[in-house]
């Protein structure tokens, strides 16, 4: 799996990130400046982590969203090619149209970084594939802004079409709004395009990935695509 | 020519930060408060020129950068 990790002035996860992809794939990403306008030939993967890309001013990942290496992801994504967006990277999708809808300030106003549950909804995707439906995974989370909103409209169609991949449950995969922290409409966590090339979510996979750190639950997530790699 | 954009939030759009001001204008104790929406104000210098041009320069930045359509809106001046 040749992987790009996009760099942005601000950025902090793209380490953690780094250190995944390279544990899980065998295989060291590349680090792509955000400014420039092309990605390594050859990339399977674009990855935009998290962090605070231009210290979250105007809106978190508005500026991002508009840098020049953002065309090229857009292309990339456009072909079908696959883009995990983590946290600052779920909103810098967002804020680029690359998902619908946008990342609120927490329903509660306060920064939560904890673990948390999150259901798998689908595990018919280049992303869930090496789950199952209706897993219950611990991830943990760390934001300010992971309030998913969307207008009714918008939301209906992601239901309709199945585009939800994570929700934040209890620990035994029950919808509780004690446990949807961030009060994300339908307790959101993360949202596939419509072509299921694209993931965006708020908590951090690539932190439960390394037994010695502890659980080991996102690792799955990055088996999937390498499998989802090696099948095509 | 001096500009302003000024950037809201949609109605019926949730505004926890708004909602947050209100309570502390409230603890403050002061009083006749109904509701606060927090926005922003842009002020923006341009270049002298024509008026129908300047608009134009504003509703660009104004719909690339500085509104989220989603759940903003947007009014522009020249002041």
């Amino acid at each position: 799996m040749k992987s790009a990790v996009l760099v942005f002035p601000g950025i902090n996860r793209e380490r953690d990130m780094a250190r995944s992809l390279k544990l899980v794939s065998g295989k060291e990403p590349a680090m792509i400046w955000h400014a420039e306008r092309e990605l390594p030939k050859g990339t399977d993967l674009v990855v935009i982590p998290g962090g605070f890309s231009y210290g979250d001013y105007l809106r978190c990942g508005a500026i991002a969203a508009r840098a020049p290496i953002m065309e090229a992801v857009r292309a990339h994504a456009a072909k079908g090619g696959l883009v995990l967006a983590v946290c600052n990277g779920f909103q810098i999708a967002c804020e680029a149209g690359l998902l619908p809808g946008v990342l609120m300030r927490n329903s509660q106003l306060k920064f939560i970084c904890k673990e948390v549950f999150l259901r798998i909804e689908r595990s018919d995707t280049p992303f869930t594939r090496r789950y199952n439906a209706g897993d219950v995974i611990r991830v943990p989370v760390a934001h300010g802004e992971g309030n998913y909103i969307a207008d009714s409209e918008t939301i209906a169609r992601l239901e309709g079409e199945n585009r939800i991949a994570f929700r934040y449950t209890t620990p035994d995969g029950k919808l509780d709004p004690a446990f949807n922290f961030n009060g994300a409409m339908g307790a959101i966590a993360g949202i596939f395009s419509e072509k299921l090339n694209i993931l965006g979510l708020m908590p951090h996979p690539e932190n439960h990935v390394d037994p010695i750190v502890g659980p080991t639950d996102g690792r799955r997530l990055f088996e999937s695509l390498i499998e989802t790699l090696e099948a095509a | 020519m001096k500009a302003r954009v000024t950037v809201t939030l949609k109605s019926g759009v949730l505004d926890p930060q708004g909602k947050a001001i209100e309570g502390a204008l409230r603890s403050l104790g002061v009083k006749g408060v109904e509701s606060v929406r927090q926005g922003k104000v842009f002020d923006i210098e341009l270049e002298a020129g024509d008026k129908k041009k300047a608009e134009a320069t504003l509703k660009e930045a104004a719909e690339k950068l500085l509104t989220n359509m989603v759940i903003e809106n947007y009014r522009v001046e020249i002041l």
